[in-house]
């Protein structure tokens, strides 16, 4: 590359960092909160695809060498699953559980089997995403 | 064991998600299909088996009570289009797999076939009305990808129109949940219902009726909006074009059975609304299946006339008509799909689906021309096979109500599409031998006329057992036409 542009590279570094962290928040934030894995997910995507624009597209896919369409089907597969647990119980499809455990250094925290459920939506939204607009970069060259 | 509600939706969701994850074995691919719809197949002739012997079941999904959570609701119509619809997707399924090409296999096909039966299966399943709107699109993101898959010119151009066309509807049918949602206060049908019952003014429910009309009539096809369908129905190949054909616009017509029985039951004008309609519907899809020359577009645009029967069957809203709709639907189902992949093994024996292109079949391959002309004559209408029967009530009905003029326009209708399928077959099945592709007449086609059997022999014995299938219509006539077996069911009074 010609010119690498130092600042921008410099601050993406960053503030893909704090965006990141900002998406962990408000993923672990939805159960009852505003938030979620869907609105996670698209704040993680968010970042990855800073990534991308500030990098080029062969650095960041080295980096993150995923298959997005495999994140699609995986986060299905365990929102899917997530929901026929309740079902070997006897209880209806999609049936939620919690309860509060006590965790050392946290402190009380609730569990409860709509995270796994909020993390499917996650990793299918991020691989939506990111899939969708690196098909369309992709088709440029 | 209530659970057995959610597994017609729930098979294919999870088959689908596994298929993607095997993206480029076709063997593994065809064997997970196979096995899925197969246990579709099963579990929900069981359904069907148990709310005949039962009653009405339901599910709360996720052990939230009736009006608050989504209830999946299995009554005689539902539960018996989800096995017609599992039988049709296994027909299709193995048609397309001597019909397709390994590339378009490998190209996601089977997910978003799976994905398609997920969304039929839940429309016909579900109890609520927003989660309706979900699983029709689920239903039409799948149908997106399905109909355009392949890129060719013709197939981007319809499909595209398609997706628009449909897209804005989907608009409105939130328009028109909003507007109910706003009077009652609630998704749920069931409640609603009561709701509705309850209310004095009945000016804003024969508007919000009316919207629901706009909605589920652009995606049945109803008369003056039914132009996308025969050329997004042309574009496919056989296999999936049968299905469309047998199975999208059926879901239309479902949703209004089930809306208007159950939602929309006082309103008197809506009724006659959907009467004109339907005459409309169904002697404009016919003159322009009289006009056509070529063999798919025949059958395409025969969809619309005969979603016009259907709904000249609703309009006159007696038991007898709303079991002859239903005789009429399985009918259509199985012989409209049966008829679309007779075009998919001619056009592969003489390398054209244009009428005038082609002749002789008959000669060359008499299997393939008899079984059409069985199945022809049944979509036309003669005793003893299905079609006779539905119409036969159908008319009947209307009689019995005082509709003469739509049964006039009906009887005429039935005439010529006795005419168009006459044109067919004279054409292209009758005839000296002349094919569009010089080696058609050596071409071996057994296999692909496995699959076709069953409907070909579903139609013929529904036919000869009208009564005991009549008396099945009947019972289910009498649960739609009674809405507080539903209601009571889903809200447990």
């Amino acid at each position: 590359m010609r010119n690498t542009p130092v600042q921008l590279h410099v601050i993406t570094r960053i503030v893909a960092f704090i965006i990141l962290a900002f998406s962990v928040f408000l993923f672990f934030a939805g159960h009852n909160n505003p938030g979620g894995g869907f609105i996670g997910g698209l704040m993680t995507a968010s970042a990855l695809i800073l990534l991308y624009l500030s990098f080029d597209l062969k650095t960041i896919k080295r980096v993150i060498p995923f298959n997005y369409s495999k994140v699609i089907a995986s986060g299905l597969l365990l929102a899917i699953v997530t929901g026929i647990i309740g079902m070997f119980f006897g209880f209806p499809y999609l049936k939620q559980f919690f309860d509060y455990f006590q965790v050392p250094i946290l402190g009380e925290i609730e569990l409860t089997t709509a995270l796994p459920f909020d993390l499917g939506i996650y990793l299918v939204v991020v691989g939506f995403t990111l899939l969708v607009i690196l098909t369309i970069a992709e088709d440029d060259s | 064991m209530t659970n057995l509600l959610i597994l017609p939706i729930l098979i294919p969701m999870l088959m689908g998600v596994i298929l993607i994850f095997f993206k480029d074995s076709k063997t593994i691919q065809r064997i997970v299909s196979t096995i899925s719809v197969v246990l579709m197949l099963i579990i929900s002739s069981y359904i069907t088996y148990t709310v005949y012997v039962d009653g009405i079941q339901t599910i709360e999904l996720g052990d939230w009570p009736a009006p608050f959570g989504i209830v999946l609701v299995a009554d005689l119509l539902s539960s018996s289009l989800i096995a017609l619809s599992s039988l049709l997707a296994l027909v299709c399924l193995f048609f397309a797999f001597q019909t397709f090409s390994a590339e378009r296999e490998r190209n996601y096909f089977h997910p978003f076939f799976m994905f398609l039966m997920v969304g039929v299966n839940g429309s016909f399943l579900t109890g609520d009305l927003f989660n309706l709107f979900v699983f029709f699109e689920v239903m039409l993101i799948s149908s997106f990808i399905l109909i355009s898959m392949g890129s060719k010119r013709y197939q981007l151009r319809e499909s595209l129109k398609y997706v628009i066309i449909n897209t804005v509807s989907s608009m409105l049918f939130i328009v028109a949940i909003a507007y109910i949602y706003g009077i009652t206060g609630t998704l749920n049908m069931a409640d609603i219902a009561v709701k509705i019952s309850e209310l004095e003014q009945t000016g804003v429910v024969s508007v919000i009726a009316v919207v629901f009309l706009f909605v589920f009539g652009t995606k049945s096809a109803i008369f003056p909006l039914y132009y996308w369908l025969p050329h997004s129905y042309y574009a496919p190949p056989a296999a999936i074009a049968a299905l469309f054909g047998g199975l999208l616009t059926k879901v239309g017509v479902y949703t209004i059975m089930r809306t208007y029985t159950l939602i929309f039951p006082h309103d008197e004008t809506v009724f006659q609304i959907l009467l004109i309609l339907g005459g409309l519907t169904m002697f404009i899809g016919v003159l322009g299946a009289v006009s056509q020359f070529d063999f798919k577009r025949i059958l395409a645009v025969h969809i619309v006339s005969q979603v016009g029967y259907m709904i000249m069957g609703i309009g006159i809203f007696t038991n007898l008509a709303i079991a002859g709709t239903f005789f009429f639907l399985v009918h259509n189902i199985i012989v409209k799909s049966a008829l679309f992949l007779f075009a998919g093994v001619t056009e592969k024996i003489t390398g054209t689906s244009h009428l005038k292109q082609m002749s002789g079949v008959l000669k060359t391959h008499p299997y393939v021309g008899w079984l059409f002309f069985i199945t022809a004559i049944s979509l036309a209408g003669i005793p003893p096979l299905t079609g006779f029967f539905g119409k036969f009530a159908l008319i009947v009905a209307g009689f019995e109500a005082g509709h003469y003029f739509v049964i006039a326009v009906s009887l005429v209708t039935g005439v010529l599409t006795l005419f168009s399928m006459w044109k067919i077959f004279m054409t292209s099945f009758w005839g000296e031998v002349k094919f569009a592709d010089p080696e058609g007449e050596n071409k071996k086609v057994g296999k692909l006329l496995i699959p076709i059997l069953p409907l070909v022999a579903l139609t013929i014995i529904l036919g000869l057992a009208a009564e005991p299938f009549m008396q099945f219509s009947l019972e289910l006539a009498d649960q739609l036409m009674d809405p507080s077996q539903y209601i009571n069911s889903v809200l447990k009074e």
